[in-house]
C-alpha cells in the first residue's frame, strides 16, 4: 500500500461505485454479465464543478445531412417492416428545450438484427435498412425520425435471453456533464421483465422514462404509427465564467 | 415552493451496447486538427477491461480547451484568449482495432479551477462501452507539465500517488503521449463523478 500523509487523505472526497440513485443505473449489475469485468471496483473521486464539465461539445457546425433522420429512405427500395415515426422534445430538468443538440440513433432492423459483422444471430440483413441515423433538436428542443419498428433479438447474457425492441440514442446536451446514451423502448412490450439492461434503472418510474408513449396524432393515416420520445438532460445553461480577482 | 414547476426528473442512462460503431462511428472524429500541424499531439491508449484483456467494443470520448486555456463554448466568456480556427475541442474514437484509441488533437492550455485556483491542462474523456451502463468520466494530464500538475486541485485532492498517476499520459517519442485506461483491476484508471 503507497503511504500517504493523512492531510491528503482527507481531501479525497470518495463515493463507491454501487451508488444507491434508483433512477440511474449501478455500474456493476450482476444480472447483466457483461458489468462483472468492466465495472470500475474502485471509489469514484468527486470532481468539482468547473469550467471543463459546463462546457461541451456544440454541434451547430456539424450539420446532419438532408435525409439521416429518415432511416427509410438511405437506400434504393423501402426497408421491410413497420413504418414508424419516433419523435419528441429534449429538455433540461427545468423544463427548457435543448436547442440545436445534436441526436444520434443506431438500431436493429424489423426482424432483431444489427448491420455489423458482430452480429451473429441468424436473422436476415435488409439491405435496404442500415439503422442509423442522426439529426439536430430545432428552437423547440424538438426532433423527429422516420424508420422502422426494430426487432426483439436474442443475446447470451442468460439462457433464452431476449432484448426488448430498443433504438439507441445519443445525446449531446449543453455541456460535457449533460452527454447521454440511452435507449427507447416500446409501450407493453412482453419482454422488459427478463431484461438486466432494462431492469439496471431500479426505480419503476425511471424506467417508465425510457418507454416511450404510443403517439395517435404523429401517426400518418395508411404509412406510419408514431412514437413519443421525450429526453431530459441535466445542465442548466451554464452561467457565464467570471474572472476571480487578481 | 408554490407556483414553482416541479423539476423534471432526467432521462435514465443505458449502456451502448455493441454495435455502437454503426451510430456513433459513422465518421472519423478523432482527429481535432490535421496530422500536419504544426502544434499536433497525438494522444494513443487501449481500453482494458478487469481481466487486462482489450475492449474492442469501446468508444472514448474527449473534450478539452484550446492551447489559450478557452473551451470553444458559450459559458466561457473569456474572449481575450484566442481559439483555434477550426479547432472545436471534441473528439471520438472507437477502440475496434485490439482495444486501440487515439486523437490527433492541440495541447490545451490551463483552465480556472475552483476558488480562484489554475487547473493544469487536462482533457475530459468519457468511455463507453458495451458492459457499461452509464459512461465514465476520467481525465487526461500530461507528464511533461510537471509543476502545474503540482498546482492542480484535482490531482492534489487524490492523496494515493499510485492512483494519481493512472491520470497522467506517458510522454513518449516527439509530440506523442500513451495514456491507457483500465476499467477495473490491477492499477484501475481514477474515475470520477461529476459534483451537482
Ligand atoms: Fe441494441
Amino acid at each position: 500500500m503507497q503511504q500517504h500523509g493523512p492531510a491528503q487523505e482527507q481531501q479525497r472526497e470518495i463515493l463507491v461505485p454501487q451508488e444507491d440513485d434508483l433512477e440511474q443505473p449501478p455500474y456493476l449489475y450482476p444480472g447483466y454479465v457483461g458489468t462483472r469485468l468492466r465495472a470500475p471496483k474502485e471509489p469514484l473521486i468527486i470532481l468539482p464543478k468547473t469550467l471543463s464539465d459546463i462546457t461541451g461539445p456544440v454541434y451547430g457546425h456539424r450539420k446532419p445531412g438532408e435525409l439521416d433522420n429518415d432511416l427509410t429512405r438511405q437506400h434504393g427500395g423501402e426497408p421491410q417492416g413497420q413504418k414508424i415515426i419516433v419523435h419528441g422534445r429534449v429538455l433540461d430538468g427545468d423544463g427548457r428545450p435543448v436547442r440545436n443538440t445534436l441526436v444520434e440513433i443506431w438500431q436493429a432492423n424489423a426482424a432483431g438484427r444489427y448491420r455489423h459483422k458482430v452480429d451473429q444471430h441468424p436473422a436476415p440483413i435488409d439491405p435496404n435498412f442500415s439503422g442509423a441515423g442522426r439529426t439536430l433538436t430545432d428552437d423547440d428542443g424538438y426532433y423527429r425520425f422516420i424508420t422502422i419498428k426494430p426487432g426483439a433479438y436474442p443475446w447470451q447474457n442468460h439462457y433464452n435471453a431476449w432484448r426488448p425492441a430498443h433504438i439507441h440514442f445519443s445525446l449531446f446536451g449543453r455541456a460535457f456533464r449533460s452527454r447521454l446514451v440511452t435507449q427507447m423502448y416500446f409501450p407493453g412490450d412482453p419482454l422488459f421483465f427478463q431484461d438486466p439492461i432494462f431492469n439496471s434503472v431500479r426505480d419503476e418510474k425511471a424506467r417508465g422514462r425510457m418507454i416511450s408513449s404510443f403517439d395517435l396524432e404523429a401517426t400518418i393515416p395508411e404509412e406510419a404509427l408514431g412514437f413519443r420520445f421525450d429526453i431530459v438532460l441535466e445542465g442548466r445553461d451554464a452561467t457565464p465564467f467570471e474572472r476571480p480577482h487578481a | 415552493m408554490m407556483g414553482r414547476k416541479e423539476s423534471l426528473r432526467l432521462t435514465p442512462s443505458q449502456t451502448v451496447g455493441p454495435y455502437l460503431s454503426l451510430g456513433l462511428l459513422r465518421e472519423d472524429w478523432s482527429k481535432l486538427v490535421p496530422p500536419g500541424h504544426p502544434q499536433a499531439i497525438r494522444i494513443e491508449g487501449t481500453l482494458y477491461d478487469g481481466a487486462g484483456e482489450p475492449v474492442t467494443d469501446g468508444l472514448v470520448e474527449i473534450w478539452q480547451a484550446a492551447p489559450s486555456g478557452r473551451y470553444d463554448h458559450p459559458a466561457d466568456g473569456r474572449e481575450e484568449l484566442p481559439l483555434e480556427e477550426g479547432f472545436h475541442g471534441f473528439g471520438r474514437s472507437g477502440t475496434e482495432e485490439e482495444g486501440r484509441f487515439s486523437f490527433v488533437t492541440l495541447k490545451p492550455g490551463p483552465v480556472p479551477g475552483p476558488g480562484g485556483t489554475t487547473q493544469a491542462p487536462h482533457v475530459m474523456v468519457a468511455v463507453f462501452a458495451r458492459g457499461l451502463l452509464k459512461h465514465l468520466i476520467t481525465r487526461i494530464y500530461f507528464e511533461d507539465e510537471e509543476e502545474a500538475n503540482g498546482q492542480d486541485p484535482v490531482l492534489r485532492s487524490i492523496g494515493d500517488e499510485r492512483v494519481r498517476s493512472t491520470l497522467i499520459a506517458r510522454k513518449e517519442a516527439g509530440s506523442l503521449y500513451r495514456f491507457d485506461i483500465r476499467l477495473q483491476g490491477e492499477g484501475q484508471t481514477a474515475f470520477f463523478k461529476l459534483s451537482a
